[in-house]
């Protein structure tokens, strides 16, 4: 019999609702597996066990009552970034070490209103500064299906969680491909919405016009039935819109479809012969399903990386000014002076990567390089955005690989901070266009997960989310579960 | 596009960010090595482009200005490295006239 830490949300919800299991019995399947399994992947950083044992029994209630809703004890992995009320939440920071938040952000208070037993934080790099999980600053998370080798990231501890059995699903959150990039080497579902999609309210800020929080599952209709959950607008955040989200056709197929293949996509440098076939083989599998392909140029694809690491770190240096040592989090308490207060808590309490940023952010935005570097790279995103707009005259979705590369191995790419960036090439673009993407397995490249991203027009998460149901449905790669050895 | 050892002690102050002796090498080389990279935003011609100010439309958002519930001050203050009598501690940011 398959293992209730294998199944997915569709599977569980009638198992739920016919009482043929417990809330509590499925939450001591997922306690057991993170037991067995987490000292080899290391995807959370702290349980709580406590508060997921009340949260199942409040669960098994509801199902006694009738009253159960479609999430209601299913047990999640929550990223390190998303404040839980009087959980410790760090942004898997040493200088947030001990921080409770005393509020909620409004996508966790969803899940625990929809029933969700929470696990607990899972690791991510620092500020989800990274594209492999290395940047933590308490330990790396090891890739389920080979543990010497990273589960990107940076929300690669909710990415492992998942793909090793230990949540039924996880939240992340996607600023260049947060969400998209671990779960295509972890061989999972993963999906960031459109920006203003989800609220961020109570989300750890790292660049505001670029973060979105999205779901990570083991398919592609469960994490539809997430983001149904947390979507939708929110008062504590005047960014988050109100636009109808209707996710109830996604069996309808892609007869009729069209599906742009950017070659620029291709292209890229470090795109690895495996992954290409992979894509390729997925691209066929769609077309045999009825969808049209057509060639579709993103001719500005060989600046997003340069106008994004100038707009992340600008924006990082500005939202990460407010850990000081003052109101919450690490303080040096040798300092001398406010000002050494400053220096010396965020000397000690930032990782190598985010103080790169920071600076780096501090430098585009000072005096005499504004212009060039932060207003030039506006500029460019503005170029970028309308060349998806122009793509999206011709196609209703963007199929490419999620990532040019497949997982690699642990300390391969920490020395050279831009070999990192290059692995979020495929995935930054959707976050400057603000457009909402879904990266699926497809046929893994070498025993490991390649992951086929769809990116569709803003507010489509419906068309990219039927374009990865078909392909799932075609014969694409399921999300399993790792066996972990 | 070279970054100096002076250039990152500048920027390094503005963004309140102690460095540890040698660390202005290491971090000049490495953003230099990004600048690099990025220096090829110069060759798009953007003359006739507006920046992106926000990628989704937004129209402006209004509500009442009413007194709504919020934080204690209790709760505020919780986090805090250090308090007293409801305010932050923090050292003192000015020096005691010498007389």
């Amino acid at each position: 019999m398959t293992q209730l830490y294998a199944l997915t949300i569709g599977e569980l919800a009638p198992l739920l609702r016919d009482r043929e299991i417990s809330a509590v019995e499925l939450l001591d399947a997922h306690l057991r597996r993170i037991e067995a399994v987490d000292p080899k992947v290391k995807a959370y950083l702290r349980l709580t066990p406590d508060l997921a044992r009340a949260q199942a029994a409040d669960a098994d209630r509801l199902f006694q009552a009738g009253a159960a809703g479609p999430l209601t004890g299913i047990p999640v992995a929550i990223k390190d970034v998303l404040c839980v009320e009087g959980v410790e939440t760090t942004a898997g920071s040493k200088i947030l070490a001990g921080f409770k938040p005393p509020y909620e952000a409004t996508a966790i208070a969803r899940l625990r209103a929809a029933g969700c037993v929470f696990l607990g934080m899972t690791n991510c790099d620092e500020f989800a500064m990274g594209s492999s999980t290395e940047n933590s600053g308490f330990f790396p998370t090891h890739n389920p299906w080979s543990l010497d080798k990273v589960p990107g990231g940076s929300s690669g501890g909710s990415a492992a969680a998942v793909a090793a059995g230990e949540a039924v699903f996880g939240l992340g959150t996607d600023t260049g491909g947060s969400i998209r990039q671990p779960a295509a080497l972890c061989g999972v579902v993963g999906m960031k919405p459109t920006y203003g999609r989800v609220s961020r309210y109570g989300l750890i800020a790292f660049a505001s016009s670029l973060d979105q929080i999205g779901p990570l599952a083991r398919s592609v209709t469960d994490a539809a039935l997430v983001l149904s959950a947390v979507a939708g607008p929110d008062p504590n955040d005047s960014t988050c819109f109100d636009r109808p989200l209707d996710l109830s056709q996604l069996e309808a197929g892609v007869r009729g479809m069209r599906l742009g293949v950017p070659k620029e996509y291709f292209e890229v440098a470090g795109m690895q012969a495996g992954v290409r076939e992979s894509v390729e083989q997925a691209l066929a599998a769609l077309e045999g399903t009825g969808a049209e392909l057509v060639d579709v140029t993103l001719p500005h694809t060989d600046y997003g990386l340069a106008a994004y690491y100038i707009i992340a770190p600008a924006e990082a240096s500005s939202n990460l000014a407010r850990f000081d040592g003052v109101k919450y989090g690490l303080r040096e308490a040798r300092a001398e002076s406010l000002m050494d207060t400053y220096l010396q808590t965020r000397r000690q309490g930032f990782g190598a990567e985010v103080r790169r940023r920071i600076m780096l952010g501090s430098y585009a935005l000072s005096s005499g390089y504004y212009d060039a570097y932060y207003l030039k790279a506006q500029k460019v995103r503005t170029l970028i955005k309308r060349d998806f707009d122009a793509a999206f005259e011709h196609c209703d979705a963007v199929v490419s690989a999620t990532s040019p590369t497949v997982a690699f191995e642990i300390g391969a790419k920490t020395g050279d901070p831009f070999a990192m960036y290059l692995n979020d090439v495929l995935t930054l673009g959707g976050n400057l266009a603000g457009l909402p993407g879904v990266s699926l397995p497809c046929a893994p490249a070498g025993g490991l997960p390649v992951g086929l991203q769809v990116l569709a027009p803003q507010f489509r998460e419906d068309v990219a989310l039927l374009v990865a149901r078909a392909y799932e449905q075609a014969g694409g790669a399921r999300a399993e579960v790792a066996r972990v050895a | 596009m070279t970054l100096s050892r002076d250039q990152v002690r500048h920027v390094a102050l503005l963004a309140r960010l102690g460095l540890e002796p040698g660390e202005e090498d290491y971090y000049a080389e490495q953003l230099s090595r990004i600048l690099d990279h990025i220096e090829r935003l110069q060759q798009v011609d953007t003359d006739a482009i507006p920046p992106t100010a926000q990628v989704v439309e937004v129209l402006p958002v209004m509500r009442e200005d009413e007194a709504r519930p919020c934080l204690s001050q209790e709760a505020a203050l919780a986090n805090a490295p250090e308090t007293e009598d409801g305010f932050f501690v923090v050292r003192a940011i000015q020096e005691a006239d010498p007389g």
